[in-house]
Formats: C-alpha cells, sequence, structure tokens
C-alpha cells in the first residue's frame, strides 16, 4: 500500500509558486468583483425599501390626526374646511374584528395540522399529500382564495359580508401557521422526544407538555407573521366583505377593513380622499412593523 | 422467527440455562464469583431488525439486581439497541422490530400487548445528551412523577428534594429550583436527567453512553453517582469508555457485530477474558 502511494515534494518548484500567486491574484480579484455585486445589489434592495418608506410617511403624515381614529367615511369636502374631515374608524374596526376572527379560526387549525405533519405522519404518503397541498395554498395568489370564498359563502348567504372575510383571510392564515409549526417542532431534537417517552408519558403529552413549550415563541412568531400577512390582503376582501363606509359589526353585512378603504379612496380622484389613503397606508405598514419586530424579538428569545 | 420458534430454542442454545422464571441465567456459571444477585431483566434469544437488518443475533443476557452491566463494544456492535429494547424505545419507529424474549417480572416485555408507558415507569433512561425539558428544574422533576403519581404539594416538595439528593445535584440547584434548567451546566443538566428518572422510582436504570458529552470531572460525579445508585436500582450503561465499564461495573458484556460475544465479571473480562475478540478490543487492537 504504503509503495503505490505518491509521494511529494514538501518544498515548492519555480513553477509552481507562480501557479500559486497567479491562482492567488486572480482569486482576490473574483473576490472583489462577486463583493461589489453583493453590495450593489444590497444597496438597489435598501433603496427602494427606504424610497417605499419615505414617501409614505411624507405622504401619510399628512392626514394623520386625532380625527382618522374617530371619524367614519366621509365624502370628499372639496376644499371646503366647513365639511366634516373623514376618517378611518371604521376601516380599522373592520380590519381589526376581520384579522381577529380569521386568526382565531386560523390558528388552531394550523397547529393541529403542523403538529400532525411533524409528529404524526413522518415519511408517510398521506403527510406528504397534505405538506404539498399546504405549499401550494401558501403561494396561492390570495384573488383566488377570495374567489373560492365567494363561491361557497358570499353566494349561498345572498350577500357580502364581514364572516366570509374573515373566512378568507382564516385561509391565508392556515397554511403559514402549518409551515412553521411543523418546522418549529421539528427543530427540536429527536433526544428531547425520547428522553420524555423514557418517562413514560404517552405521546400526546409529550407534544402538548414539552414540544409545545419548546416551540412556543416559534408558534407565536408564525403566527404573528400571519397577521402580517393578512392585515394588508385586499384582493380576498374585495370578493367576500366588500368595504362599507360606516362603522359596522355586524359579521352578516358587508363590513370595512383598512387594505379596502385605501384602494377606494386612493382611487377615488380627489385629493382629500387620497391623502385619508395615504395615512391608511402608513397605519397599516406601521401595524405590520410593529408585529414583525415583535415576531423577531420573541424568535431571539428562543435562543 | 416467531416467537414460539425461539422460544422452543431456548434450552439448545441455552444448555447452562436453569429451568424459565427461575431468573438464572447462562452466564451465572461464567460469573458466579462477582455475580451473585438475582437477575432482573433476562434477555432470552433476542434477535433485532431495522426493516430487513438484523442488528443483533440471538442475544442471551442476564441484568443481576443491583448491580451495574456495562455493555462494551465497537460502533454499531449492537449495544445501544439492546439497551433500547430493554425500555421498548425502539416501538416509537415503525420498521424496528424485536424477537424473542426479554423478561422481567415473568413477563415478556417485548410482547405486543405490554403498557408501555408503565413499563418505561420501572425501566428509566438517561440518554447520551443532556435532555433538561425547557421548563424550571422543579418542574423537570414534577414532570415525570405527575405522569404516575398524584402527589400533594408537600409530598411532591419532598420528591423533588430526594430525587436531587440521590442525584447529587440537591446542594447545587436548592436555591434556584424554579429558574429554568436550561441555564445549567452540562454536568449538572445530566445529574438533572438522573435526577428526573429516578424520580419516577424506576427498578433498572439504563445509561447509554451518559458521560461522553461531559468534562472529566461531570464524568467522576456521574460514576461516583451509579455506584452510589446501584444499592437501590440495578443498573445497565453503555459505554465506550473502557476503563469506564471498568470502573462502574460489576459484570461486562462485549458485543460484536450484533453478536454477545462475552459476559464476564469486570475484574475478569479485562485481566483475563476467554475469547479472542474481546481481548483485542479491550486491548486496543480494533473498535
Amino acid at each position: 500500500m504504503s509503495t503505490t502511494a505518491p509521494t511529494f515534494a514538501f518544498t515548492r518548484s519555480a513553477a509552481e509558486e507562480r501557479t500559486k500567486r497567479s491562482l492567488g491574484r486572480r482569486r482576490g480579484i473574483v473576490d472583489r468583483v462577486v463583493t461589489l455585486f453583493c453590495l450593489l445589489a444590497t444597496a438597489v434592495g435598501l433603496f427602494f425599501l427606504g424610497a417605499i418608506l419615505f414617501t409614505l410617511l411624507r405622504r401619510g403624515l399628512v392626514a394623520l390626526d386625532l380625527t382618522i381614529f374617530t371619524a367614519e367615511f366621509a365624502p370628499t369636502r372639496y376644499g371646503d374646511d366647513s365639511l366634516p374631515k373623514g376618517g378611518l374608524l371604521h376601516a380599522i374596526t373592520g380590519s381589526l374584528i376581520q384579522v381577529a376572527i380569521a386568526t382565531a379560526i386560523g390558528t388552531p387549525i394550523g397547529l393541529f395540522v403542523g403538529t400532525y405533519l411533524a409528529e404524526y405522519s413522518q415519511r408517510t404518503a398521506l403527510g406528504n399529500a397534505v405538506r404539498f397541498v399546504s405549499d401550494i395554498l401558501l403561494s396561492a395568489p390570495s384573488i383566488l382564495i377570495g374567489l373560492f370564498i365567494y363561491q361557497i359563502v358570499v353566494l349561498p348567504m345572498g350577500g357580502f359580508s364581514g364572516i366570509a372575510g374573515a373566512l378568507a383571510l382564516a385561509v391565508i392564515v392556515v397554511p403559514v401557521v402549518v409551515r412553521t409549526t411543523e418546522d418549529m417542532l421539528q427543530l427540536i431534537p429527536n433526544t428531547l422526544r425520547e428522553a420524555v417517552i423514557a418517562l413514560g408519558a404517552p405521546k400526546w403529552k409529550m407534544i402538548v407538555l414539552v414540544c409545545y413549550k419548546a416551540a412556543l415563541s416559534g408558534i407565536v412568531t408564525g403566527v404573528l407573521l400571519a397577521i402580517a400577512r393578512i392585515a394588508g390582503e385586499t384582493a380576498p376582501l374585495l370578493l367576500t366583505s366588500f368595504g362599507n363606509n360606516v362603522v359596522s359589526t355586524d359579521l352578516s353585512r358587508p363590513m370595512a377593513s383598512l387594505p379596502i378603504s385605501i384602494y377606494q379612496q386612493a382611487n377615488s380622484g380627489f385629493p382629500d380622499l387620497i391623502e385619508i389613503a395615504w395615512t391608511g397606508a402608513l397605519l397599516v405598514t406601521a401595524g405590520v412593523l410593529v408585529i414583525n419586530i415583535l415576531a423577531r424579538v420573541l424568535l431571539r428569545k428562543r435562543i | 422467527m416467531s416467537q414460539t420458534d425461539s422460544q422452543a430454542k431456548t434450552p439448545a442454545t441455552q444448555p447452562a440455562a436453569a429451568p424459565e422464571g427461575t431468573g438464572f441465567g447462562g452466564m451465572q456459571a461464567r460469573s458466579a464469583a462477582a455475580i451473585n444477585a438475582v437477575s432482573r431483566i433476562s434477555v432470552r434469544n433476542l434477535d433485532f431488525y431495522y426493516g430487513d437488518n438484523r442488528a443483533l443475533k440471538g442475544i442471551n443476557l442476564d441484568l443481576p439486581e443491583r448491580q451495574v452491566t456495562g455493555m462494551i463494544g465497537p460502533s454499531g456492535c449492537g449495544k445501544s439497541t439492546l439497551l433500547r429494547v430493554l425500555n421498548r424505545m425502539y416501538s416509537l419507529y415503525p420498521g424496528q422490530r424485536a424477537e424473542g424474549e426479554v423478561l422481567m417480572d415473568g413477563q415478556n416485555i417485548i410482547a405486543p400487548n405490554v403498557d408501555l408507558n408503565d413499563l418505561r415507569s420501572k425501566v428509566g433512561m438517561v440518554f447520551q445528551k443532556p435532555t433538561p425539558f425547557p421548563m424550571t428544574i422543579y418542574d423537570n422533576i414534577a414532570f415525570g412523577v405527575r405522569l404516575h403519581e398524584k402527589l400533594s404539594k408537600s409530598q411532591m416538595d419532598e420528591r423533588v428534594e430526594w430525587a436531587l439528593s440521590r442525584a447529587a445535584i440537591w446542594d447545587e440547584v436548592k436555591d434556584r429550583l424554579h429558574t429554568s434548567a436550561m441555564g445549567l451546566s452540562g454536568g449538572q443538566q445530566q445529574r438533572l436527567c438522573i435526577a428526573r428518572t429516578i424520580a419516577v422510582r424506576p427498578e433498572v436504570i439504563l445509561f447509554d453512553e451518559p458521560t461522553s458529552a461531559l468534562d472529566p470531572i461531570s464524568t467522576l460525579k456521574i460514576e461516583e453517582l451509579i455506584d452510589e445508585l446501584k444499592r437501590d436500582f440495578t443498573i445497565c450503561i453503555v459505554t465506550h469508555n473502557m476503563q469506564q465499564a471498568a470502573r462502574c461495573a460489576d459484570q461486562v458484556a462485549f458485543f460484536y457485530l450484533g453478536e454477545l460475544i462475552e459476559v464476564a465479571p469486570a475484574a475478569q473480562m479485562f485481566t483475563a477474558p476467554r475469547e479472542q475478540k474481546t481481548q483485542e478490543y479491550i486491548t486496543g487492537r480494533f473498535g
């Protein structure tokens, strides 16, 4: 064996030294070019993000005052300041109600499906099918989900309604929560599961008392991300809760929401209404930002 | 091979075996000098399969009561597999199955109708890596107890203190019982896991390489602890560390390629092994 092994000199020849130096030079250049591209790409991304936030603040702060939170929709004032200024109270209430109901419906379903995928369906055909369908749902265009709810809820009920909007949003919540729940549960080392089982615990107690505890902040993060996602959804609500100009808490009637109000007032063509639409956009963005920061803080705590 | 087949074969492959149920197994004669206790768990003609792969071949072994049985052998020899049969850990995984008999209190614990949670409360297990649960130190100990018993608050306090004391960690944690167990050092976490296992009051404790992730001082503490615990518990320890087996075990079993090559009292095993393979392994010729 040792007789056939190739032998190497421990000192380099002059030719080898040259090759080494030219390789080093080439790699240095490639390194700098790639670094430059990375920095450029980052700069472009950050520029657009900054531009969006800057525009949003500049246009959104103009109409931001207390009436936004206390008044319902009002028609344009045509520059006549004696007429009452409109607000977004109807949209804020509608959004809060629909998002809350959607989260309340979607979270448990997503949690159970995610648990099934991570704890019960390892390498089974059904598990793989469920995971596949859930991933498709995750990336499905949200207008399709709106159409779906329109067919199975809006048409049978005979009209647009808050509950239909909440259901459409719930359908969006489910796959997000499924994904994060499964991912977070899979991060738990198997040795921890075995340690629980070794004490004589039934599987459901292992999941509920230990696995959920270990994965809690990750799962909560997933729910918060789902809330952030549905808070800004417009398309599915157009076909389900439709929108409303007054504060309405009746789930069987059309209900306003921030994204729909933004859409309608931005399309109105009246400058004062467009200002209010910008403020609405600022509110949604700020809300989503707060939720995202909250999610990050929670995620950091688990490590 | 069905179970009835393996039962029928028992006398043939086990010439030295006493009649079933007396608990005196085949190695009784070999290890009579040091091992004179009653067998707590008797493994008879055990085969184990990972799918189609036969990982244990016709194992016969007795775990003497209140003694430490050390299991040694190169990686993949089946020693951990055997350990995971003794508390039916393998039942978690479809595709893994055992054939033969593992007798405890006259019951074949690998039979399908065995109450696994009850079995695991009698046969506890400590793992290679410390596995504290993400809860307080107190709750880590109380968790297992709550699964099997209903205790009052004061009874539970007593049980927690007892278990932590037996695991030689009480003095280090008594002032922070209600803080997270994740903040303990690796060695402390492992003793916490031992305390958690003891708290359920098992009869047998299985240790799967309990010190391979620990520093020498923590290792020493665990080894002293194992020596202490054998007064009350039957112990089985898998280890890659021959010195550890020599220090801790009363009886040592050497496995190779899924077969049990030799069982002997520790002193005899490390000074005068009967089998060539054993000698080669313990002198570091392979493995």
